[in-house]
């Protein structure tokens, strides 16, 4: 089975209903006095950000620390990456370390898929975000919160049309979930100006569209994305943030398109008033915040699921 | 219903099945002169019905209602590392939770102890129970850890390379206690609890 998670196509159906019915089970320990498991006793998971994040790095960590791992986060800056250490002496460090998992985001994509078949680290390498590849876990967590909202919390999401719209060029997001979402059975369509629409998608498992506003009403839930300022998105692909926030980002008025029981959710960070108004990122069926809370059961669920077992052993 | 392998022969049927029920239950209510404060949480898998149906028996001598819950007792293991990761089972509590209740622990068969002593971990990440108490609806020996139960259905004394199993009609269709001698190739002997064969392998 699985001893990386690198792609959201890593897991197969069942593989990923594990994972989220494993996870259904751990959220409940958020409500519990004491958030802690002793699962992971004695292992250590290394939090590797060559690139910023707030809530991946923090959900990880929780993560981590609530089935009682040992927790080193390492951050590019400040650190002798920007010295000019290598990928490959970063990573012989961490093994010198003992690291048992390894949590990687990487500004190139393939970083994660290089530190797990190099043989530089011997633990799980969980891939965190890799520039413009994928981002697994975002995808389970989408996941997640698409069944609570839309399956009733159990199961697959069989049938489930979910509307993925904006800068997929350059989403790991949207890779993940496009992959991980039609395992699962859902129908995604990808709804983005012709220039935000990758090369080969085509070879997708998702249906695409331009037309955002025919979209919506057909859509259970609409998932945008973040313009990736920071990866050129502004630079030429669209006329003006104003022209784009007309075509494809959501206001009221396109939220009274979609169905009554359709959610919006976006993986954050969000730049209100460019894909998202601030009216529908702070409204009702907006599972925003909830994508968070999510995202540590999920978490949790990974690392248990890759940490605690051992090839070897017999089931018995 | 039943996987059998090598020779199998049932000790308790389901009417013996339920007059131990019924005895636990009695012994429960002896011992707690009365119902006050008892929680019956069940061990999953078959320690769960097997906790409702005593609960069940204590309601209907009482006539009162008493609570039930399961204990997922799978995070707390310590074979963890040594086998491919389980499936999480399900943990529910009543509202009143766990803080100054009677705990009567119930599960299907004792055998090392050892998921006893992970219930136990479990429950003391939960509240502080008032006592904890242990029933099993049977008891094959072969302790571990210093774990003794205070509710016994049967005592069944077995070899380390018999497997027991219990079958429930929630899940197995009828209730019944048997009794295997395994292959030489089968892994029994080594012990882990009762109802092992309804786990699932790691994502590995």
């Amino acid at each position: 089975m699985i001893r990386h998670l690198l792609s959201a196509a890593d897991l197969d159906h069942p593989q990923a209903l594990r994972v989220l019915d494993t996870a259904a089970e751990l959220l409940a320990l958020a409500d519990r006095p004491i958030k802690k498991l002793p699962t992971l006793r004695g292992r250590t998971v290394v939090n590797l950000f060559f690139e910023d994040s707030t809530r991946t790095r923090i959900s990880f960590e929780a993560a981590a620390k609530r089935l009682s791992a040992d927790v080193i986060t390492f951050s590019a800056k400040g650190s002798s990456v920007s010295k000019g250490e290598s990928l490959k002496d970063t990573a012989l460090t961490l093994q010198a370390l003992g690291a048992d998992a390894v949590i990687v985001r990487h500004q190139s994509s393939g970083a994660p898929h290089r530190l797990a078949t190099s043989g530089w680290v011997d633990g799980s390498v969980i891939n965190a975000g890799d520039g413009t590849h994928e981002h697994p876990t975002q995808a389970l967590l989408d996941a997640f919160t698409l069944r609570r909202h839309l399956a009733g919390g159990t199961g697959d999401l069989d049938g489930c049309r979910v509307t993925i719209v904006g800068d997929v060029l350059h989403s790991r997001v949207a890779r993940s979930n496009a992959l991980l979402l039609s395992t699962l059975g859902a129908e995604v369509t990808l709804v983005a100006p012709p220039t935000l629409l990758p090369v080969g998608v085509q070879t997708w498992p998702v249906a695409t569209s331009y037309d955002l506003d025919g979209s919506l009403p057909k859509s259970d839930a609409v998932m945008m994305l973040r313009v990736q300022r920071e990866r050129g998105a502004a630079g030429g692909f669209f006329p003006s943030p104003r022209e784009y926030s007309r075509r494809y980002g959501i206001d009221a008025r396109r939220m009274a398109l979609l169905p009554e029981h359709a959610i919006v959710m976006h993986p954050g960070p969000m730049n209100r008033g460019v894909e998202i108004t601030a009216e529908v990122a702070d409204h009702p069926r907006s599972v925003i915040v909830e994508q968070v809370a999510n995202g540590v059961a999920v978490r949790m669920a990974v690392l248990y699921l890759l940490l605690s077992g051992s090839e070897g052993g017999q089931d018995r | 219903m039943v996987r059998a392998h090598g020779t199998e022969r049932v000790v308790l049927d389901d009417r013996d099945v339920a007059r131990a029920l019924t005895r636990i239950a009695h012994e429960i209510l002896e011992r707690n002169r009365g119902s006050d404060g008892l929680l019956l949480l069940g061990i999953p898998r078959r320690g769960v019905p097997l906790a409702r149906r005593i609960a069940e028996r204590i309601a209907a001598v009482e006539g009162v209602d008493i609570p039930t819950g399961s204990l997922d007792v799978t995070m707390y293991r310590d074979d963890l590392r040594l086998r491919p990761a389980r499936s999480l089972e399900h943990t529910e509590l009543p509202p009143t939770g766990v803080d100054d209740a009677i705990v009567v622990l119930v599960d299907d068969v004792l055998f090392s102890g050892r998921t006893v002593r992970s219930a136990l971990d479990a429950l003391h990440d939960l509240g502080r129970p008032r006592a904890v108490r242990l029933a099993v609806l049977v008891d094959r020996g072969h302790r571990e850890l210093p774990v003794r139960a205070d509710f016994v259905g049967k005592n069944l004394p077995t070899s380390l390379v018999e497997q027991v199993r219990v079958s429930v009609a929630e899940y197995d269709g009828a209730d019944a206690v048997c009794i295997t001698d395994a292959e030489p190739t089968d892994v029994a002997g080594q012990p882990t609890g009762g109802d092992e064969a309804a786990r699932v392998g790691g994502l590995r």
